[in-house]
């Protein structure tokens, strides 16, 4: 009897799944491959951010003339199972190229695999350097400013804010580490006598924030550069704010302005903080504007970083199908590079060099207005300004000349 | 001086949470015997309901403080209805079975909170009237920590107090010692149960929802906590309620005190005092070693046969159709077919380990991704050719299987298999943690076979070879002398040490063999996918082996060839409906309650008396080896 069940289920699952696969052959096809259940907060902007733009580009009568069509699967944050969706998309729903992803790891896995079989794969959000650089190769290109740009731009405000001694902390993983190293480099490059009194290292959502901020104190630094960021980043702010460990310092916080990290604390925000992040509330530009209503009209809910580089992302395709004029793949590779396209948040290129694109973030100090976290003295800050000199990122980029 | 006061009173009131949700653990362990791994489960429920429940109540101090027992409540009935549904059928089921059942459980609740509360984190509440900070020589000290400080030796205190003071409580700590005889007096034992399971998870309960003026309720809650848990649990002694208290005070006082002296120590520090406490006391700080009413972790023992004549057709047309499809189907399904069989081997080494050994190992996964690290090591620091690494990725999880192997099969039963939990842990977190040489999280990337086995075609034949030589060296070795000492040593100690059996080196030595065969799993799949991350390590890998050995059966040989692929399968078709995480979820339950033996072994018990699959007893080669009764 149980055996019976089963079966159907699975019968009815199967037929589920092929009448999924079957429809529509006149289209476009991108495989879009992300962390939707592992971190549905990032990824579900990520998605809406993903469809609203696909309809609106079928609204306008597609790309060369076909509608484009998104085909998601959930990579569960494993590697290995976005790089086997990766082949499932390729060979088997035929799409032109994958994009997406919100992990670091997962990014670098699918960048490995899109290099090795000469097929494109557009990273969407994750932030590692070394998908572009050290491990970057000819069919990879990334949206999202990475780890080192927003690390920049951060040690650009705190070499303006005058501190000299500076402690960190940072979750003790690959993302944590390279955002601590990156903000150092350009920190010492630009104010010499900096000090960096010491590095806290929390296990990355296990921090033991009344210790940590403890140990901070203890240091007595200037300034405090922050890299922690959603459960971590709760406890560490209250703990922080108890502890007096926030009073009379410069804090810099990457990426907690986001609209993701943010929120969640509501009134119990960080007040001060420089922070890069996304105040979609306050931007006032037609293309911006134009976005926010289309999106808040569809979901009813305003966007997050994550909906704008998932809009962005499929812009960028569509760009890249435009211009190279076909969906076959070196056309593709070759129309990514130097592709020039406007967006809510600017124009943006993919650099030739690294396949970097000159997406910026936003600058600005933290603040709580009508009881939630928000962004003042906000700056939109281009990409293109904050990555190192051609000479270095040719050094940066073993692969290159691909 | 007040900074090392305030840092330890710091402590002191982390260990709270972690002691309430620990205690419940090893309460539940104790009296039913059943690992939970749904506990991290119920400590994150205790958070979202706490967030709900002050939210609703609202009200001052007292609200507050009604909304978290609420919230335990809460969580009691949650324990009550997964007690009485799932549990409550699988006592007199092997451990396996309620692990993997529990497993289920961490699943459906996952996406039952996702539902209900979203995908957001919710900061918690802060406890009226303990918002601001008293100064201790001077240093700040949140009031809310001091409240904490105090809550845990009161639930102590109360535990003590059911325990000792109250009828109840009296036959629980019965039921402890010597759960036949509680029954064969008389007392209703699945009542005393259930209630166990209530109380256990009340208590996890509350630890969630007392943190929340701290941190925060997310989904991440339940695996986060679950190592930490169970470290507190095996370091207090399992079943010890002041065991768990000391642990999770030494544990937390450790981790405050390691920050200052070693920051970059976090996570593994834990481990290695787990480690420690363990060589010397291999039952915990407070715990008593097993002895009535321990039982076989596999379920009954059944008798492993070589295999009958229409069985080795049967294999030979399988293989022979394994050969032939390249010719049948398209690239992906070839891709799919390798992952199958590279599982196929993994959960085999594991099989093995279980069904011949009677070892069931809660940590293989470190074996398995020992195997793909040495690999992408080799090619990434040594430029080793790719022919060479696989070959030495066996050697590289045997090597790590039998220093791991050393400390674990001084104990056995349940201890045995938290302590493999645990080692995978430490393994997880060196290679985690230790960016410099494993690139940490970022994994080591181009880790691609040689270009003449790197399409998919070439790479399919490779694999076939090699998993089907790892799984028929298992199979070779079962039922070679070795194997039979091996299933000496799991069916009788006494007498396996009686006719000179050196049970610790027969445990050891299969240990190593199982964690190398794993390894050239590990190795393959490094080959396979070009790139290798801690991922393969973790907990959730090892128990995709555990599925997939429960899928096939613990007695099928075979079981775990069609574990694997039933998981594969299983996992593709439902991965692609929007909350699959739910219905693995109800699948694993489902299939815990109806097919105990698994799917191998149901399709043997129906099939098999009729297509011969195995010789029947009295053919086999040696006299007097018949269906044997366990000692």
């Amino acid at each position: 009897m149980g055996m019976k069940n089963l079966l159907g289920t699975a019968v009815l699952a199967a037929a589920l799944a092929i009448s999924g696969a079957a429809w529509a052959q006149e289209t476009i096809r991108i495989g879009d491959i992300n962390s939707y259940k592992s971190l549905p907060a990032h990824t579900i902007p990520y998605k809406q951010g993903a469809e609203l733009a696909i309809e609106q580009i079928n609204a306008k009568g597609g790309v060369l003339g076909k509608p484009l069509e998104l085909i998601s699967r959930d990579d569960q944050g494993k590697p290995g199972e976005a790089v086997r969706y990766a082949e499932e998309l390729f060979s088997k729903e035929e799409v032109v190229l994958v994009s997406g992803s919100l992990f670091s790891h997962v990014g670098l896995a699918l960048g490995a695999y899109a290099g090795q079989k000469k097929r494109i794969y557009l990273a969407a959000e994750p932030l590692a350097d070394s998908l572009v650089w050290a491990e970057g190769n000819r069919y990879t290109f990334r949206l999202r400013p990475s780890t080192y740009m927003q690390a920049a731009m951060l040690a650009e405000a705190a070499a303006k804010s005058g501190a000299k001694r500076w402690a960190t902390i940072a979750p003790n993983y690959a993302y944590g580490k390279d955002a601590v190293a990156a903000f150092k480099e350009v920190l010492k490059a630009k104010v010499p006598d900096v000090e960096f009194v010491g590095e806290q290292w929390p296990a990355l959502f296990k921090i033991d924030a009344a210790a940590e901020a403890q140990a901070l104190e203890a240091l007595k630094p200037d300034g405090i550069y922050n890299v922690t960021f959603g459960s971590d980043l709760a406890k560490f702010v209250r703990e922080g704010t108890l502890r007096e460990l926030f009073k009379d310092r410069t804090v810099l916080g990457l990426l907690t302005g986001e609209p993701e990290y943010l929120d969640p604390l509501g009134a119990e925000a960080p007040v001060g903080w420089i922070v890069t992040g996304y105040p979609w509330y306050d931007i006032d530009t037609p293309a911006h504007n134009a976005f926010l209503k289309a999106y808040q009209d569809k979901y009813d809910d305003y966007p997050r970083i994550g909906s704008l580089v998932g809009y962005n992302a499929m812009l960028s395709i569509a760009a890249a199908l435009e211009k190279a004029g076909s969906t076959d793949t070196e056309a593709l590779v070759a129309a990514f590079k130097d592709l020039e396209l406007d967006s809510p948040s600017g124009p943006i290129t993919f650099r030739a060099i690294d396949h970097q694109s000159t997406m910026g973030a936003w600058v600005g100090v933290t603040a709580v207005k009508e009881g939630k976290g928000v962004m003042v003295d906000w700056t939109y800050e281009k990409g293109a300004d904050y990555l190192p000199p051609d000479d270095v990122v040719r050094k940066l980029r073993p692969a290159n000349g691909g | 001086m007040g900074v090392y006061l305030v840092q330890f009173l710091s402590g002191l009131a982390s260990a709270s949470a972690l002691f309430l949700a620990a205690s419940g653990l090893s309460i539940i362990f104790g009296v039913t015997r059943v690992v939970n791994f749904a506990h991290g489960s119920f400590y994150m429920l205790g958070a979202y309901f706490g967030y709900s429940l002050v939210h609703q109540l609202g009200g001052g101090a007292l609200g507050f403080w009604v909304a978290l027992l609420l919230a335990s409540l809460a969580v009691g009935l949650v324990g009550l209805v997964v007690e009485l549904v799932i549990l409550r059928r699988l006592y007199h089921a092997p451990e396996l079975f309620q692990l993997i059942a529990t497993f289920g459980v961490i699943l459906i609740v996952q996406d039952l909170a996702f539902l209900t509360w979203g995908a957001e984190n919710l900061l918690g509440p802060r406890a009226p009237g303990l918002t601001g900070i008293v100064r201790i020589f001077g240093v700040p000290m949140p009031t809310y920590d001091l409240a904490l400080i105090a809550i845990g030796p009161l639930v102590l205190g109360g535990l003590w107090l059911l325990f000792n003071r109250t009828r109840w409580g009296v036959l629980v700590r019965a039921a402890t010692e010597d759960r036949e005889m509680v029954g064969a007096l008389g007392v209703n034992q699945s009542l005393l149960f259930t209630g166990v399971f209530v109380l256990g998870s009340m208590l996890a309960g509350l630890g969630g929802a007392i943190q929340l003026p701290k941190g925060d309720a997310n989904l991440l809650m339940d695996f986060g906590i679950l190592a930490e848990v169970f470290v507190v649990t095996v370091v207090g002694g399992m079943g010890s309620i002041f065991g768990a208290f000391l642990a999770a005070v030494l544990i937390s006082e450790l981790n405050t005190f390691g920050i200052l002296v070693w920051p970059g120590g976090t996570l593994v520090l834990m481990f290695i005092l787990m480690a420690v406490i363990l060589v010397v006391r291999p039952t915990g700080l407070l715990g008593r070693p097993e002895t009535i009413g321990q039982k076989a972790e596999t379920g009954a023992v059944q008798v492993v046969l070589p295999a009958g004549a229409h069985y080795k057709i049967f294999v030979a047309l399988l293989l022979a159709l394994l050969a032939a499809t390249p010719l049948l189907v398209d690239d992906f399904i070839l891709v799919l077919i390798t992952d199958i069989l590279v599982l196929a081997l993994f959960a085999t080494s594991l099989h093995f380990l279980m069904s011949t050994g009677g070892l069931v190992s809660f940590g293989h996964a470190a074996f398995y991704g020992g195997g793909a690290y040495a690999a992408a090591l080799l090619v990434t620091y040594a430029a080793t050719p790719f022919e060479l690494a696989v070959l030495l990725a066996p050697l590289g999880a045997g090597l790590l299987a039998l220093i791991i192997g050393w400390f674990c099969v001084r104990l056995s039963g349940v201890y045995f298999a938290m302590l493999t939990l645990a080692f995978a842990q430490v393994a997880w977190s060196i290679v985690f943690q230790w960016s410099d040489v494993t690139n940490g999280d970022d994994g080591l990337l181009g880790i691609w076979p040689s270009p003449w086995a790197s399409d998919s075609l070439t790479f399919y034949y490779l694999t076939l070879v090699l998993a089907l030589a790892g799984i028929f060296l298992i199979r070779r070795v079962i039922f070679a002398p070795f194997g039979y000492g091996l299933r000496a040593t799991r069916d009788s100690g006494l007498r396996a040490a009686a006719i000179g059996i050196d049970i610790k080196r027969q445990q050891l030595a299969a240990f190593i063999f199982a964690g190398a065969m794993a390894g050239l799993a590990g190795g393959l799949f490094a080959f396979s996918k070009g790139s290798v991350f801690p991922d393969e390590m973790s907990i959730p890998r090892s128990f995709d082996a555990l599925l997939m050995v429960l899928l096939g059966g613990v007695e099928s040989l075979s079981g775990p060839v069609v574990g694997a692929a039933a998981f594969t399968w299983l996992h593709d078709e439902l991965i692609t409906f929007e909350y699959w995480r739910l219905l693995v979820g109800l699948t694993i339950v489902a299939l815990v309650l109806l097919f105990p033996q698994g799917l191998g072994g149901a399709a043997r018990h129906y099939l098999g008396r009729y297509l011969k699959l195995e010789t029947s007893p009295g053919e086999l080669p040696s006299a007097g080896a018949g269906r044997e009764q366990r000692a």
